[in-house]
């Protein structure tokens, strides 16, 4: 298939669903996730696809299904004051083409987004990094507690509105 | 668990791992936490049944302060007799927020605590720092310092598994491999040290290229070690490879399959050792590796010999690019013409108005990097190492994260473990070769 990343005619970057399908058709990711994308962005030759937080698992499955087979990494982005508040970011690669996607889905506090170990196993961690340092609920997770800080810790060090140097 | 076998085994043999999906039940990869182990135990399991001094289990604490959990990981076991029933890491004890410091720094304050993330492999890190923020604002490294780059990434990652060899050894008792390979290890970070001044928390590599020209005779000290290596890898061997206890400690240990490695996140040699033939380098060039020719070592038994095979062959493949990096090496420029984000050579800000400007303007306001994300991803010694910068446009990355392989291969510990022997454990965490600063971070 065409790659992406040395294909001339792939543009600099462009933003929205539409845009980015029509510019990437051949696109593993855009053909099988398809329906489940809200916005896509293509910056900086990554492909960034949103979607609902209520279809993460499907979307994580439909990945998993076109040949985003590793889960490298789940991380959080706090854009408090904006709201939604917290942007989970999944960063999947495929070995067999050797390509990453980062899916997105945007979250309000105090909201759950489903838990994706059923999906690979490998998010136990990276899900209880988010949970402990963002204070993200993950629906489903088996065992969602504190990973780096003490279990009696209060507050979730990662969040903007926790002060650098921390509460003395 | 008959049916995993047969599960198992066409997994093996694909080495792309593109068809890898589904695997065995998910629940069952995922690792306890240290109150399931204890509860589990406390609640009372009955292996033997009718025997009553073998019908409880018991929880055996090992570390935070263990010589050989490699720092302060914490494992809590539930052994029946000596063999693991289950077993729970518990990590945190080394976390220092970096994340959040590096919130509050400039851009290029981040990069010295990026060293200290994998304190083994300093200049990895620097180096998937520099190419995330790099990314960010589109800036065209010289080829020199590509080039550069390339040889003290292969440098390190000679010295990082100079460490695992001597360490791994030490676990399972091999006192004299430690001490030859930290006579090599010290003159490399002498060789370190000539360049960035610095044995260990180098900070060489920095946003836009290098942060100093090296001096002229380290070619030849890089060429003299590069010349000597290989006999030094054949001592190794030599103590090792047909060493009776090392063979027993470590063949047929901690097997782990290729598609429940893909599924607990597992990269770097130990992927490579169960059979799952990718290598950022070369699937995923970054900094020029496309140029360089190299193998990707690889075997499909999966076990902690498999995995201390694939290391040994990749110190050789790490000479083989250092040579190449050395032999090319083109002439000009180190870092990339960008003004207002490198900062001036010295003798250029005491002499020119315009340099001194600019320095004046780095260090007191940093420089901005325009809105967005990006992700970096380098094949660090211990595995694939990403780093996701975010940025709202101003001189302070709004989040800096880092994708770092020992946290997720810490996932596979149970799995690997499961069944065996006490004393196996030892072996397979030395077969992982974890980093707690990268794991904590």
């Amino acid at each position: 298939m065409a790659d992406e990343i040395t294909n001339p005619a792939t543009p600099e970057a462009c933003f929205g669903k539409e845009a980015v399908a029509a510019a990437l058709a051949d696109h593993a990711a855009i053909k099988g996730l398809d329906t489940l994308i809200v916005d896509a962005k293509w910056d900086r030759k990554e492909l960034t696809l949103t979607v609902a937080p209520e279809t993460i698992v499907a979307a994580a499955k439909a990945a998993q299904a076109a040949g985003y087979n590793f889960l490298e990494d789940v991380t959080a982005v706090d854009w408090y004051p904006t709201e939604p508040r917290f942007q989970i970011s999944y960063s999947i690669l495929s070995f067999g083409l050797k390509q990453r996607i980062r899916l997105v889905a945007r979250i309000a506090e105090g909201q759950s987004i489903d838990s994706i170990t059923s999906v690979w196993p490998s998010a136990n961690f990276y899900e209880r990094e988010v949970f402990d340092l963002f204070g993200v609920h993950f629906g489903g997770h088996p065992r969602l507690t504190r990973i780096m800080m003490p279990d009696n810790w209060e507050g979730h060090p990662l969040r903007k509105d926790y002060p650098v140097e921390g509460y003395r | 668990m008959a049916f995993v076998e047969d599960l198992e085994k066409p997994a093996v043999r694909d080495t792309t791992g593109a068809t890898l999906a589904g695997f065995r039940n998910a629940e069952d990869l995922i690792i306890p936490d240290v109150k399931d182990v204890v509860e589990e135990s406390v609640s009372g399991h009955h292996p033997h049944g009718s025997d009553p001094v073998s019908d409880r289990t018991m929880v055996l604490n090992m570390g935070p302060q263990h010589p050989s959990t490699h720092g302060v990981l914490r494992l809590v076991l539930e052994i029946d007799g000596e063999t693991v029933v289950s077993l729970a890491p518990d990590i945190g004890y080394l976390h220092t927020g970096i994340e959040k410091t590096c919130e509050a720094k400039f851009y290029q304050q981040v990069v010295p605590m990026t060293d200290r993330i994998d304190y083994l492999c300093p200049m990895t890190n620097n180096l998937a720092y520099a190419l995330a923020v790099e990314k960010l604002l589109q800036l065209e490294i010289p080829e020199r310092a590509q080039y550069l780059r390339v040889l003290f990434n292969e440098l390190t990652r000679i010295q990082s598994h100079l460490v695992w060899l001597g360490t791994h050894a030490m676990d399972i008792g091999a006192l004299t491999v430690f001490l030859y390979c930290f006579r090599e290890r010290e003159q490399l970070l002498r060789i370190f040290e000539a360049v960035s001044g610095q044995r260990m928390m180098t900070s060489y590599i920095r946003v836009g290229g290098l942060a100093l020209e090296p001096p002229l005779d380290i070619y030849k000290q890089i060429r003299t070690f590069l010349k000597d290596f290989p006999s030094k890898i054949e001592e190794y061997e030599g103590l090792l490879n047909s060493n009776p206890i090392w063979m027993a400690r470590l063949k047929g240990v901690g097997y782990l399959s290729a598609a429940d490695a893909i599924a607990l996140g597992v990269t770097g040699p130990p992927l490579r050792a169960s059979g799952v033939d990718f290598d950022v380098r070369r699937d995923m060039p970054y900094s020029g590796y496309e140029k360089f020719q190299f193998n990707v070592p690889t075997s499909t038994v999966g076990d902690v010999w498999a995995r201390y095979i694939v290391r040994m062959q990749e110190f050789r493949e790490s000479v083989k690019i250092c040579l190449q990096a050395l032999d090319g090496l083109p002439e000009g420029r180190i870092t990339a013409d960008a003004p207002k984000i490198v900062l001036p050579d010295r003798e250029q800000m005491k002499t020119q108005m315009e340099s001194l400007i600019h320095h004046f303007k780095i260090v007191t306001e940093g420089f901005q990097v325009p809105a967005g994300e990006a992700t970096s991803s380098v094949e660090a010694p211990h595995g694939m190492m990403n780093y996701y910068v975010v940025s709202d446009g101003t001189a302070k990355p709004y989040r800096v994260h880092m994708r770092n392989p020992g946290f997720a291969t810490l996932q596979a510990l149970e799995t690997m473990c499961k069944g065996k022997l006490l004393a196996d454990v030892v072996a397979v965490i030395g077969s992982i070769d974890i980093v707690l600063g990268e794991i904590d971070r």
